[in-house]
């Protein structure tokens, strides 16, 4: 036992200070056979961290996946996990001592003291129940109130956390509400009891930057209530907008440790400043975003774009794109309504738009695997929608696709080279040799090694997964690659990686990118121009200088106003949020 | 230093015995598909050439030495007849065998056959499907054998056609929620993006992937279909009693159960342990099969 649990003062800091976390070590037991089989292993997932936090602050955690910031996080409220192993000289919350506690202890400091806002509201709500009954029950474990008074405090609950119309939210189900209320919802129920302490997993990860500007304003107003925050983020511009501290973890380590402003504008460490250089945004723009890109590129110098012929045609033509489906209600849903856009050889052109606002639609028409009910598709001034599916066949290879998930886009019973060999033509490679040096140049045109040629890809990692699949892509030696969320999935580090690699291959290949994102940053720093979408609609369309610095539609100006931004360094701290 | 266990207490010296269901344990201990391919393997032989394993006459009757128990001379002791309980077993492997395989062949057949229709054809042909293996479904397996050996008279056929036409609808539904799940899934979509033709498309993703998981579900229905069959003989619809079937042999033996215990537990463990040993190497191969993509 440590001195701290006999620390007299303990009670009195506890009003201000609400975590007081050192040394916090966690470790996992993991392997294939049974536990305490010689081949199992312990995994030290959490190293020496420590972490103090006073009331009415915000303490941010940040760090990619695999960075040990969630299991921080479970363990800040006592859910470390199956086989966690959990050590600490001190693990302090709210004023109790809760290294000691057991499960019945911890359940009634949970709720009561420490709320715990998940990331996915969908699969943190109990599909079956009313939302509000699901605050009811947060209230009722804890004995507060009688029936009738808990279904009021619901929705008064409800109410504070911005839900419009609570009585009538308060009855439905998590699947009848949008994902924004549904987050919402889960934060009521954290914050039912008025917890001190509030530790919050990557509460707006799932949320369109509207409803995430939302969430965090409605964070920040907790904050400003006196409630300690613990906000865990892989997102650098969220953290900003947010956090007093920062903490920086990288593989289960704290690496840098400090107030946010200082921390986020001048970085000590290493990995920080790799992770700030990582984000795209408007000043990366024609730069490369990893440091390895860095080197690589400045050679070859940042792109030129005026060198394209300005009477070239465009190589890609939507015209008055309109699609909808039939719902399950029977009611006729427009999904896209009259896009029209053109995009010209070696240019990018960034879709953009939140959830539902048919963008992906809009991609699976480009890509001809979805007819359009109205307008057409040209492709090289041919008709490319419209026609059989054996006509477009022989020129299917000019439009390839890079998907936000590229494991589920491969065939799982295929290693690497299988892959990229059934993407390579046949008749351009007759033989069999010819084609494994295809696949090989091809891996190595998109960084990955011979050995992981062999490799299932289940067996690599998804930012390798991601150059496997823009491989697949540049197989058939296309003219237009459709990058469809391509770089969503993956974390900041390596999705810079892969931005860099497509800046490259698009300079040294003369490629056209359809890049669809809901990522402003990442439209802003990869697009030439833009296309704004808002329900099947294309709000606005133009120069990403002109849609990202002056838009001209309310919707688009919204879009900007929403995004959090990040204390940008010395270079625009003028311009930058004061 | 404070230290907080959240470890449930593991015993290391948890072995098999601390397992409770046998399917559990089989797959527990390495040695199981090792011990599961012996037993298949024995079982092949007795099918194929009975006269290595032993060297008596299965029909051979001894009326001296009837109702025999288990012993030196007779490890499986023999029938009222007195001929040699093992010697039957093991002639009855054959049999036994070709009603396990060909009912789940037979089976998988039909079941490939409607599956795949139904999960590549259009709305209708779907449903017309559906709608026709849910009919099927409401049959009890046994029932519709039942009525199919009455019909047809008792014979190694009957006994296949109607175990395999019982157990299809179950395989065929498998198979058709496999195919619409490949059918949609991102590596056929992305494979049409490439620009193969929708034939390629289906004998390279869709067929091998739909298929894959019946690998390991046709040992599990190997095992369950000599069990359905050596139910069916259990209950006179079997081959004919001098056939040493297994489930003719149970059959035969049910008249002396209080006297000749080891009529029924003989036969029966055969049963078992074909049953255990295919279902066990079935998982095994599912395992390996699944261990290839991770």
């Amino acid at each position: 036992m440590t001195a701290t649990l006999e620390h007299p003062s303990a009670a009195a800091t506890a009003t201000r200070q609400l975590l007081n976390v050192r040394n916090l070590n966690v470790s996992f037991t993991a392997g294939r056979g049974r536990p305490g089989a010689p081949n199992t292993q312990r995994y030290h997932v959490v190293k020496d961290v420590s972490l103090s936090l006073a009331a009415g602050e915000c303490l941010a955690i940040v760090g990619e996946s695999g960075s040990g910031k969630s299991v921080t996080a479970r363990t800040l409220v006592g859910l470390p996990g199956g086989t966690a192993r959990v050590q600490a000289d001190a693990l302090e919350l709210a004023g109790h001592q809760v290294a000691e506690l057991g499960e019945r202890q911890w359940r009634q400091l949970r709720g009561r003291e420490i709320g715990f806002v998940l990331q996915d509201a969908l699969v943190s709500l109990d599909p079956l129940r009313p939302v509000g009954r699901e605050i009811e029950e947060a209230l009722r474990l804890h004995g507060w109130g009688n029936r009738r008074s808990r279904a009021a405090k619901a929705v008064e609950l409800l109410a504070s956390v911005g839900v419009p119309n609570p009585e009538i939210r308060a009855r439905q189900r998590p699947d009848e509400l949008s994902g924004g209320l549904r987050q919402r919802a889960l934060i009521a129920s954290a914050i039912a009891l008025d917890p001190k302490l509030v530790i919050a997993d990557e509460p707006t990860t799932a949320l369109d930057v509207t409803v995430q500007a939302q969430i965090l304003q409605l964070l920040a107003g907790m904050k400003d209530r006196g409630t300690g925050i613990v906000l865990i983020s892989h997102d650098l511009s969220v953290v900003a907008t947010l956090a007093d501290q920062v903490a920086v973890m990288q593989g289960g380590a704290i690496v840098e440790q400090g107030p946010a402003r200082r921390v986020l504008q001048d970085p000590q460490h290493e990995y920080t400043q790799a992770l700030l250089d990582a984000v795209p945004s408007a000043h990366t723009k024609g730069t490369p975003l990893s440091k390895d890109g860095r080197a690589r590129i400045t050679a070859t110098s940042r792109r030129i774009r005026t060198e394209r012929p300005a009477e070239a045609p465009p190589v890609l033509q939507a015209e008055g794109l309109t699609k909808s489906y039939k719902g399950p209600d029977g009611v006729q849903r427009t999904v896209v309504r009259d896009v029209s856009f053109e995009l010209g050889v070696g240019e990018t052109l960034g879709i953009v738009g939140e959830s539902g606002s048919g963008k992906s639609t809009t991609a699976r028409m480009a890509l001809a695997m979805l007819e359009p009910d109205a307008g057409r598709v040209l492709l090289d001034g041919g008709a490319w929608t419209g026609i059989s599916t054996a006509a477009r066949r022989s020129r299917r290879r000019l439009v390839t696709v890079v998907y936000q998930d590229p494991l589920s886009s491969f065939d799982p019973r295929w290693n690497a080279e299988r892959i990229l060999l059934d993407a390579i033509s046949r008749t351009d490679f007759p033989t069999e040799a010819e084609r494994t040096a295809r696949a090989a140049e091809l891996a190595g045109q998109v960084g990955l090694q011979t050995e992981h040629l062999a490799k299932h890809p289940l067996q690599l990692s998804g930012g390798q997964r991601q150059r496997l699949a823009i491989a697949r892509a540049l197989a058939p030696e296309p003219e237009v690659i459709v990058l469809d969320e391509a770089v969503s999935a993956l974390d900041v580090s390596v999705q810079a990686q892969v931005l860099d690699l497509l800046s490259d291959l698009q300079q040294e290949l003369g490629l056209s990118y359809l890049f669809i994102s809901h990522d402003l940053g990442v439209i802003h720093h990869m697009s030439d121009r833009v296309l704004v979408m808002k329900d099947g609609l294309a709000v606005e369309q133009g120069s990403a200088d002109q849609i990202f610095n002056s838009p001209r539609q309310p919707y688009t100006r919204e879009l900007l106003a929403s995004l959090p931004q990040l204390p940008s360094g010395a270079a625009a701290t003028e311009g930058g949020l004061a | 230093m404070t230290t907080t266990t959240l470890t449930p207490k593991t015993n290391p010296a948890s072995g098999p015995q601390a397992r409770t269901s046998p399917a559990a344990w089989l797959r527990a201990v390495p040695l199981a598909p090792a011990v599961s391919a012996a037993v298949v393997l024995f079982f092949v032989i007795a099918a194929i050439a009975p006269q290595l394993l032993t060297h008596r006459d299965p029909f051979a009757i001894d009326l001296a030495n009837a109702l025999q128990p288990p012993g030196l001379a007779h490890p499986f002791g023999t029938d009222q007849s007195g001929r040699d309980l093992y010697t039957r077993v093991v002639y009855g492997a054959r049999e036994s065998l070709l009603i396990g395989l060909g009912a789940t062949g037979l089976a998988i057949g039909i079941a490939v056959i409607l599956g795949v229709a139904s999960g590549l054809g259009g709305r209708l042909l779907d449903g017309v499907v559906s709608r026709g293996l849910e009919v099927l479904f409401a049959f009890p397996v046994l029932l519709l054998a039942m009525l199919f050996v009455t019909i047809y008279g008792p014979s190694v056929t009957t006994q296949i056609v109607a175990v395999g036409l019982g157990t299809a609808p179950g395989y065929a539904r498998m198979i058709r929620g496999q195919v619409l799940a490949v059918r949609h899934s991102g590596y056929v979509e992305a494979a049409h993006a490439l620009g193969h033709s929708r034939w390629t498309v289906l004998r390279q993703h869709v067929f091998p992937n739909a298929m894959r998981p019946l690998v390991a579900v046709v040992t599990l229905g190997i095992g369950q279909s000599i069990v359905w069959a050596s139910g069916l003989a259990f209950l006179g619809l079997g081959v004919a009693p001098p056939s040493p079937e297994w489930g003719a042999l149970l059959d035969a033996g049910r008249m002396f159960i209080t006297r000749a215990w080891w009529l029924e537990v003989m036969p029966g463990l055969a049963i078992v342990a074909i049953a255990l040993a295919a279902t066990s190497l079935g998982h095994f191969i599912q395992k390996k099969l699944e261990g290839a993509q991770s």
